[in-house]
């Protein structure tokens, strides 16, 4: 049976990389004896997938993962028993069921779109609005074997200050995938800012497209895809 | 949430930022201000292997229990944040608390082998506090040394305040009462010291003098302090299921070498294989009961949800419940998911058919620990093993469905001839051959066999009969590497065996420091100060600035390694009692001289010494 876990990276766990954090989610469902299915073979690991890897020094409130259990209990006892054995700084946040166990249903093949804050200064703010207006934003992207400009307006769905933060809606997946500190490289470009300036970056939540033709919104939070155990 | 003592902007600009973080899962949390003794403990390497170190989180565990101290830890920086706390002045700091070294009462170094000594000043340096003891002042840390290099401690005589020698569940208790009574009282450095000095096992260096003849050798080492004492005896748990094991390890976040349950079954060895220091200065053996393993196990797995454990003793097969033991292991871990790991295995049917249950064969090898090509060398070095027990096992294993089969041998071992060299060829040879005799349907693997020599170098060590000999220089060694090369590329099934070879230049570095005196604390500080730290890590080992440090002093590494001593000679350790006597070494020395072995403890003792202890196989029957 398919669960879907959301959870939050906070605080000091920034500085956990995503590979480390599968090893610590591995153990720690073992320490919450989550009855968890495994993989055949001489070496069976866990059956878990994450929607979409965060990189070192972002926090979160909208991480996923879906994973496979034997045996399903609500989700409230469920959250607890995880969150007992959480280091400080990772929350789980809710754990839903998936009832469409193919793989076209894994956070990681239907993740389609993220969305964050990123802290702000008030010299960002000078330059800000004809940064988004241009007609293009190119950026040197870096792939193995070269090195080719994009232009990544079309994979912004949203952008636009709040407050004392800038607000982002980026495409994430496997399709077409925008980080958050590439958007803000450009911007420093742009704007000829010192680019050291370090960011306070938050994912806030991850998005599938939303396939309810009559729903308002085109994008659908990963987590309103479950449904709560009880 | 924590705070941390490095920014943002450094973190991310270095390599692995999560090894300064703390915050792992077990961690202790105390208030700092609620206790009366603030304990850093550090294994003075990468985060990665002092992670992996089961001493520190028996201590760790132990110190946390009390109400009274807050027990943190501290390893290197890597290369990169070394850099960077020395440019920007930022002392080092524990990992729980964030804290600065300085501020601790006590900084407490297991000192592993001999290639940390200048990542122990590196430490020292990067904590603000002097690397003299005798530059210490009242504000400063109390520097504990442990672990199995202080069987001589000399070579690091000036940086350290405290020797602890011994097993660390036995007098610690007592030195933190100790230390306790003495803040409350707000009584001085000194006169703490001087109390520790009379704590048995505690060595406090700088109440101590030494004097040298002519010749470079040790004339006296005489005590100048009334509260020390003359011997110093090493102290040791008399049974080992009285004492505290950790049930809630630490679990880290990056992938630290030893990343699983280590389950110690027991401690010593009753071979008395004389070249091991480990075999001689952790006797007497003692097991761990096994209804206590078994608890254990059961805890440490449930509290850590790591996927591995193993088990660790110097040789596990002598564990006389191995098999039950393993026994439970496999039911526990049919049902959690659990693998086992069994290190140090003699390998037999037993063995092998535990093995085949844990692990996949056709990845997996065998291991076998000769030490020595022939029989004669075996028998003077009074290493068990025969020619038929590995002959034997391997055919065991071939027929098993294993094909790669792993060797290890040390070169330059007292009283090695070239042919005893020689038969380390022949040996491989004839193990290949072994596989070859299989009807060609019936080999398993890929259809040929695998064999991996290994050599590494011998290096004499305080407490074994072979203290005297002398060491090889490190020509010699290479000498003796490329005949041994040329051997093995001469064997009729050459292309089955890989032979692995490496560098000399560490090795004889290791000998002075293994055997060196007080003199080389200012080569060590000298070699430090020109740039050496990571020493053990081969792309960072600095020899040129290791032989300027040396010629600066005028020290000739020679006089401690390429030199047979007498057996009238005071040798710079002999103010400790580590339990075997000089005469049982030189005994065994006499002994190997004539190729004669001595049985191990459970069959006859040898009158070693240990059996001062009270505990343990001396008392078995």
């Amino acid at each position: 049976m398919k669960v879907r876990i959301r959870f939050a990276k906070r605080g000091i766990m920034k500085f956990v990389g995503h590979l480390d954090l599968v090893r610590y989610f591995q153990k720690a469902f073992r320490r919450a004896e989550i009855d968890m299915q495994y993989s055949g073979g001489f070496s069976p690991h866990q059956l878990m997938s994450f929607a979409a890897p965060l990189g070192v020094g972002l926090v979160s409130e909208g991480e996923y993962m879906d994973i496979f259990v034997n045996e399903l209990m609500p989700s409230k006892i469920m959250l607890n028993k995880i969150n007992h054995e959480m280091a400080e700084g990772i929350e789980i946040l809710s754990c839903k069921q998936i009832i469409d166990e193919t793989k076209h249903s894994n956070a990681m093949s239907i993740v389609t779109a993220a969305d964050y804050y990123v802290a702000f200064s008030d010299e960002m703010l000078l330059c800000f609005n004809d940064f988004i207006d241009q007609e293009m934003i190119l950026v040197m992207k870096k792939s193995k074997k070269s090195e080719k400009q994009v232009n990544i307006k079309p994979m912004i769905h949203q952008i636009d200050l709040r407050k004392d933060k800038i607000y982002m809606l980026l495409d994430t997946g496997s399709a077409s995938n925008l980080k958050p500190e590439l958007v803000m490289e450009a911007f420093f470009d742009y704007c000829q800012t010192e680019k050291n300036i370090p960011l306070m970056i938050q994912r806030l939540d991850m998005y599938a497209e939303n396939s309810d033709s009559e729903a308002q919104s085109e994008l659908i939070s990963l987590d309103d895809l479950g449904i709560e155990m009880v | 949430m924590n705070k941390l003592a490095l920014s943002n902007d450094i973190l991310l600009n270095i390599d692995k930022p999560a090894r300064y973080i703390g915050n792992e899962v077990n961690v202790a949390k105390k208030d700092p201000k609620k206790v009366d003794i603030r304990f850093a403990l550090c294994f003075p390497d990468v985060y990665e292997i002092g992670m992996s170190y089961l001493g520190i989180q028996i201590l760790y565990d132990m110190f946390n229990r009390r109400d009274d101290v807050f027990c943190e830890r501290v390893y290197s920086p890597w290369i990169d944040l070394d850099a960077i706390l020395r440019e920007k002045h930022i002392p080092l700091f524990a990992l729980e608390s964030q804290d600065p070294i300085k501020e601790f009462d006590f900084l407490g170094i297991t000192i592993q082998y001999e290639m940390c000594y200048t990542n122990i000043l590196q430490i020292l340096d990067l904590s603000q506090i002097p690397l003299l003891t005798a530059d210490r002042s009242e504000n400063d840390p109390i520097v504990i040394g442990g672990g199995p290099c202080v069987y001589n401690p000399e070579p690091l005589a000036d940086f350290f305040d405290i020797f602890y020698i011994g097993e660390g569940e036995t007098v610690y208790n007592q030195l933190l009462d100790a230390y306790k009574e003495h803040k409350h009282k707000g009584k001085d450095r000194q006169s703490f010291l001087e109390e520790a000095a009379s704590i048995p096992g505690l060595y406090v260096p700088r109440f101590y003098e030494v004097a040298y003849n002519d010749d470079g050798t040790l004339k006296a080492f005489t005590k100048t302090n009334k509260f020390a004492e003359d011997k110093i005896k090493r102290q040791v748990v008399e049974d080992l299921n009285q004492v505290t094991y950790p049930e809630r390890p630490l679990v880290p976040f990056i992938k630290v070498t030893q990343d699983r349950v280590v389950l110690e079954i027991q401690r010593g060895c009753i071979r008395g294989c004389r070249f091991c220091q480990a075999g001689m200065v952790y006797r007497p053996n003692r097991e761990r009961d096994i209804e206590y393993l078994k608890e254990y196990a059961i805890k440490m797995l449930t509290a850590t949800g790591h996927e591995e454990i193993s088990l660790s003793s110097l040789s596990s097969s002598d564990y006389s419940e191995l098999e039950t033991l393993t026994n439970f292991l496999l039911d526990e871990a049919k049902s959690k998911h659990v693998n086992i790991s069994l290190p140090s295995l003699r390998i037999d049917s037993f063995s092998l058919a535990v093995m085949s249950k844990v692990q996949d064969i056709r990845k997996s090898s065998l291991t076998f620990a000769p030490e020595a090509g022939s029989q004669r060398l075996r028998n003077v070095i009074n290493k068990g093993l025969t020619q038929e027990d590995i002959l034997g096992g391997v055919e065991q294993a071939f027929n098993g469905g294993w094909n790669r089969v792993k060797l290890y041998f040390m070169l330059g071992l007292p009283g090695e001839s070239e042919a005893d060299i020689e038969e380390i060829a022949g040996l491989s040879n004839e193990i290949a051959a072994l596989y070859y005799t299989i009807p060609k349907e019936n080999r398993p693997g890929s259809g040929r066999a695998e064999i991996i020599t290994s050599t590494s170098f011998f290096v004499p060590k305080p407490f074994t009969p072979f203290q005297w000999v002398r060491q090889n220089r490190n020509e010699e060694f290479l000498d003796k590497q490329r005949f041994l090369n040329q051997k093995i590329k001469a064997q009729l099934n050459r292309k089955s065996i890989k032979y692995n070879w490496h560098d000399a230049w560490l090795t004889g570095l290791e000998g002075v420091m293994a055997r060196g005196d007080r003199r080389i604390g200012k080569v060590i500080l000298d070699a430090y100060k020109s740039g050496c730290i990571y020493d053990s890590w081969t792309e960072h080992f600095k020899y040129d600035l290791w032989l300027a440090a040396f010629e600066k002093n005028e020290i000739n590494p020679l006089f401690y390694t390429d030199r047979e001593r007498s057996l009238e000679e005071l040798l710079p350790w002999d103010f400790i009692d580590a339990g075997v006597t000089k005469e049982f070494l030189i005994d065994e020395l006499k002994k190997s001289k004539e190729a004669l072995t001595t049985p191990n403890c459970r069959l006859k003792c040898s009158d070693c010494g240990c059996i001062s202890y009270q505990g343990g196989v001396c008392y078995e029957s």
